[in-house]
């Protein structure tokens, strides 16, 4: 089929086609760019017929890959021309050619905008389509009312009206600030309740964006919603062109299931029925078939069902049929749908209580991570990693180091990674993480970061039992005959800390160890050399007598690095020279390192910073923030309120425990009342955050005597109360005793306050133990489930909770378990009910002791009052009658607050909407005021229907 | 956001249509391809259609020797992408007849007409075959 007169074009085509080789390309290409710039250089001649055609070619040499930095001016100027053709060459190619912030489109702007509000509907749908593709700030300014118009319009047809509908979301999502959808709820109702399915295609993604806005707003929309899925799912009334294989539009059915996985559940019984109806329909009757295109269409419908029933969580049988498909998914042979049932299985972990269902599936999805294709073995690890607990982490992370060996190089230290993490978090014992991480060193030495072998000294210094188990396992590691760097390190650290406790087992007198450790030394590289010559000198240190010939050795040794030319080998070689003739001194100052404070994990701080993302909130990420975390540690908190910023944690640092005075500054009521007063009075104390190289690898011995090596500066920060600051000083400063008080991590007040306008979130963490809530209300009662985590490696004893419930709540608490094992967490489950109102919060009296500390803490629980409402709209008929006829106090309480600075009108709605209360808009004649309704419930009261009405006159209004 | 972008590439790495939903310089885009065609090519037909790349997803779909390659965010619902790679084909042998590679290369502009009408800003804007070719058959009525 030639082209429509545009015979140049395909002769360009033929001839790039015929190139033999890229150089070839370039030449060709090179040549038409030349002919096109002088064409278009002498403009006056080009007919629009020509510029056309160069244009095209300009789109097919940038598709090429070549740079064309001219002609946009053409591209654009034929989106005036008045001919259909021409026009549409020039909005196509401008769209792809030019990014929104492009100079030249706000030349077009005045006739993109004759096109949308002039009656050509092809011209219209141009304009909304480049519009939509590239519109930017100044488009959505000067058309975006143009365009929500189109898509109301009644005389519109469809084709113009879908376009409408996506191009507005363009200009919505780009700048909210301008594109208002305040109101749009009615609006988007009606959009819902389109016959037409491209107008609903395209209006659903509108949907889907403004619902994962701000869903609160639009819960009138669910049930139509809902109403289009049975229309689709039950097939009535879909023209064949929009069925795809017997399947009505899958895409939309599809789309619809994702809007609906942004409402946090459905209350409206009816509605709620039809919509179980529809998605049990799809799990039972998706049948497998022969044809591909069918097969793949009805199981993405079925896939997205699955995830809309994970999200809703609400029918038990429902939730088993899930799995149960999954399950077989996992193991058919379509490589798609083993992939898929991976993933959706993943998804599924966040879903209380299936862990122990999907674990009973580990042997099938190990077996997927040896699958042929890197897709499919990836999600088994995503899956493997999500479910691995104490119950199942020696399997799984046993199973990972041996697949490490034969694993794609591309994944090696994404599984290294997460191996390391996996034995940390869950390691049933620690000479089982200590083999664990050994071994994941010993076969992915070049994956393994520094993190991952710093992490396994800190263990090992702060466990006294762990110490000769690692040390007689670091002996065994470089006993072999090619030793990882990596290994070299951690092994001579240990050996240099703990070799002498193992020195009456043959083969490990400390000569031995340092030749075992010296072998070694010629194949290292220099980094390693300071870590041998820590290990040399402690080595010489514990060797009690003095053995004469090792003395010599390893002096030579430090003599022959005095020279060297890097500082660092350099300083330690003399100053270990130095002190090893010092005699009894080197004793002391060589002496064991203390104890690391517990630190929040390096390795887990960098999973969770792996995962970026670019892509807008989705639901399943929505979903995965309302569920509680597994993960015990959570990324450091900001800074409490009037506290200095954090230090400057590096990549390595470890926040450290600074040491506490036992003033009440963690006292939640005292900081609720500093919080409110705008002034923060106790300032926490930040000591710097300790460089884990510097502890590891830092010189260990300054001169002069122990107490004169404490900076003095950390004597201000940390030494508050007099104590010896027992980190910095390192080895040189004897062991203090820990005070006993322990400070949160993060703001009690400000916790207990976010709480407040969510369900779930962490309610209160300290350097062992974290809180979080997650709860869920209906009407009068509430169900709020308490996840007690401990972040240690020991365990959490004397753990109490007891409730002090104000007079107007119910609550019953669970039974507390009264010790909460190492890195373990425990739901505790609370009923609550409401028996009338009140404004008195509830208080969870919680305590727990850790080796010698005893923690108690007093916590608001966020059972506030507008957990009790639910938002209902209300109409203007409704409102002001009962507005009037509430007479005064009690039942209508005003409050004039002067002199405050007034709220944005959006932000007012937003905290309202955040409190449950539904913003009624268009309701008050003045626009400033906000009216709002919902319903109280409460056991003595039932539902009572509450009003605001928020009246804000600004003083500088001159009218006032 | 959802599609994030369309190729359609020859088995011998070749681009043969590129349509992006999100801004990328020419450099990023060169990049990109390199990066994503030999990732997908390399891949048997044992091997499921999806492949993860960075921070998304692509599906792809071979048709005799031509690769579409679309790129979507991790959420995406995959198997309906895979799908609606086939409705474009199947759109495409309708107003082509036996869609071919050599179709695409010298109807260049049609291809983005349909494509254009299939898709707006990463979005699914229509579904229907007869409703995505009428502007196309518009085009040739009055040329």
């Amino acid at each position: 089929m030639a082209m429509h007169g545009m015979r140049g074009l395909s002769v360009f085509i033929s001839d790039i086609r015929n190139c033999q080789n890229k150089e070839q390309e370039r030449l060709r290409v090179d040549k038409e760019l030349g002919n096109v710039r002088t064409r278009f250089k002498n403009e006056k001649g080009l007919t629009p017929y020509e510029k056309k055609k160069y244009v095209w070619k300009m789109l097919y040499i940038y598709m090429l890959g070549y740079d064309v930095d001219f002609g946009h001016m053409e591209a654009v100027s034929l989106i005036s021309a008045p001919k259909y053709p021409e026009k549409q060459v020039g909005y196509i190619v401008t769209s792809s050619l030019l990014n929104e912030n492009h100079d030249f489109l706000r030349l077009a702007i005045n006739t993109v905008r004759n096109d949308i509000i002039g009656r050509n509907e092809t011209f219209q749908c141009l304009a909304l389509t480049m519009v939509g593709n590239i519109g930017g700030r100044e488009f959505a300014e000067s058309l975006a009312p143009d365009v929500q118009k189109l898509l109301l319009s009644s005389s519109c047809r469809p084709l113009v009206r879908k376009k409408a509908a996506l191009c507005l979301l363009r200009l919505y999502r780009k700048n909210p600030d301008v594109v208002n959808v305040d109101g749009w709820t009615d609006r988007m109702a009606q959009l819902l309740d389109e016959r037409d399915l491209g107008v609903l295609t395209s209006s659903m993604s509108l949907f889907v964006a403004l619902v994962s806005n701000n869903h609160e707003a639009y819960w009138t929309c669910l049930p139509k919603c809902v109403k289009i899925l049975e229309r689709l799912a039950r097939n009535l009334d879909v023209p064949q062109e929009y069925t795809y294989y017997g399947i009505p539009s899958p895409w939309l059915q599809v789309k619809t299931m994702r809007a609906l996985q942004y409402f946090p559940t459905i209350e409206d019984p009816n509605t709620r029925r039809i919509l179980f109806e529809v998605l049990q329909r799809i799990l039972m009757g998706t049948d497998v078939v022969k044809n591909v295109n069918k097969n793949n269409a009805s199981h993405a419908v079925l896939f997205e069902a699955l995830a809309l029933v994970m999200h809703l969580d609400a029918e038990k049988e429902m939730m088993s049929q899930c799995v149960a498909l999954l399950g077989k998914f996992i193991a058919v042979r379509e490589p798609n749908i083993r992939y898929l049932g991976l993933e959706n299985m993943t998804r599924m972990l966040l879903v209380t209580d299936m862990q122990d269902i999907i674990k009973r599936h580990q042997a099938q999805i190990i077996t997927s991570l040896k699958d042929p294709d890197i897709s499919i073995r990836r999600r088994a690890l995503d899956l493997l990693y999500g479910m691995c607990d104490v119950s199942n982490a020696k399997d799984i992370v046993e199973e990972l180091l041996q697949y490490l060996s034969t694993a794609d190089f591309a994944m090696r230290e994404e599984l290294s990674l997460k191996a390391a993490i996996l034995a940390e978090k869950f390691a049933p014992d620690l000479s089982w993480y200590v083999d664990a991480i050994l071994q994941l060193i010993d076969k992915a030495g070049d994956f393994i970061s520094d993190d991952i072998w710093f992490r396994v000294v800190q263990f090992v210094t702060n466990n006294e039992d762990l110490q000769s188990y690692a040390a007689a396992k670091a002996r065994e590691f470089l006993d072999k005959p090619a030793v990882h760097e990596t290994m070299v390190k951690v092994s001579a650290y240990i050996l240099g800390e703990f070799s002498h406790l193992l020195a009456k087992s043959p083969g490990c007198s400390p000569k031995e160890i340092f030749n075992i450790i010296h072998e070694k030394h010629p194949t290292v590289p220099t980094s390693t050399i300071p870590v041998l010559l820590s290990a040399y000198a402690k080595i010489l240190m514990h060797t009690q007598p003095p053995d004469p010939e090792l003395q010599n050795q390893i002096w030579a040794i430090f003599n022959k690095y005095e020279s060297c030319i890097d500082v660092e080998i350099q300083q330690r070689a003399a100053e270990y020279f130095a002190l090893s003739r010092k005699g009894a001194a080197l004793m002391d100052i060589l002496a064991e390192m203390p104890k690391f404070p517990e630190r929040q994990s390096a390795l887990i701080k960098k999973a969770e910073e792996a995962e970026v993302d670019t892509a807008e909130q989705s639901a399943i990420k929505l979903r995965a923030q309302q569920q509680m975390s597994n993960a015990l540690v959570v990324i450091d908190q900001l800074a409490t309120n009037g506290a200095p910023p954090p230090p400057q944690v590096n990549q390595l640092s470890l926040v450290k425990m600074p040491s506490m005075s036992s003033t009440a500054d963690h006292n939640p009521a005292d900081q609720a009342l500093s919080v409110a007063n705008g002034t923060l009075s106790t300032v926490d104390p930040q000591p710097p955050s300790a460089d884990l190289l510097g502890d590891l690898l830092g010189p260990l011995a300054i001169e002069g005597p122990p107490a004169a090596a404490v900076p003095s500066e950390h004597n201000v920060v940390s030494g508050l109360e007099g104590i010896p600051n027992v980190v910095d000083g390192a080895a040189i400063v004897p062991v203090g005793e820990e005070t006993n008080s322990v400070q949160p991590i993060g703001n009690i007040a400000e916790r207990f306050h976010a709480l407040c306008l969510k369900d779930s979130g962490v309610l209160y963490e300290d350097p062992y133990i974290q809180i979080g809530i997650k709860a869920e209300w209906r009407a009068h009662h509430g169900r709020l489930v308490l996840f007690l985590g401990n972040k240690n490696t020991s365990p959490l004893v004397s753990v109490q909770a007891l409730i002090l419930p104000p007079a107007h709540l119910k609550i019953e608490l669970s039974l507390v378990p009264e010790t909460i094992p190492p890195r373990a967490q425990v739901q505790c489950p609370l009923e609550i009910v409401n028996l009338r109102p009140s404004r008195d919060v509830a208080v969870l009296d919680f305590s727990y002791k850790f080796g010698t500390n005893t923690v108690n803490v007093k916590l608001r629980l966020p059972a506030v009052i507008n957990k009790f409402l639910q938002p209902i709209p209300v109409s203007a008929e409704e409102f002001f009658p009962q507005w009037r006829s509430l007479s005064g106090p009690p039942l209508k309480l005003q409050e004039v607050v002067r002199s405050v600075r007034p709220m944005p009108l959006l932000e007012m709605a937003n905290l309202l909407n955040s409190y449950c209360l539904m913003i009624c808009s268009g309701l008050d004649p003045n626009p400033n005021n906000l009216v709002a309704g919902t319903t109280f419930y409460s056991e003595s009261t039932r539902a009572m229907l509450c009003l605001v009405r928020n009246i804000i006159v600004s003083v500088f209004d001159p009218g006032n | 956001m959802g599609i994030r972008f369309v190729l359609m590439v020859n088995k011998q790495g070749q681009t043969r249509l590129a349509q992006y939903y999100e801004w990328l310089t020419l450099e990023e885009r060169r990049a990109l391809e390199g990066e994503i065609v030999r990732k997908c090519l390399a891949r048997t037909e044992q091997q499921c259609s999806f492949v993860e790349h960075r921070n998304y997803k692509i599906v792809y779909r071979r048709y005799a020797s031509l690769f579409f390659l679309v790129g979507v965010d991790n959420d995406e619902n995959e198997l309906a992408i895979l799908e609606f790679i086939h409705l474009l084909v199947e759109t495409m042998d309708r107003h082509f007849g036996n869609v071919c590679e050599l179709d695409i290369m010298f109807h260049l502009e049609k291809a983005h007409f349909m494509l254009e009408e299939m898709v707006m800003n990463g979005c699914i804007v229509e579904t229907s075959k007869a409703n995505i070719l009428a502007p196309i058959q518009l085009m040739d009525k009055t040329s």
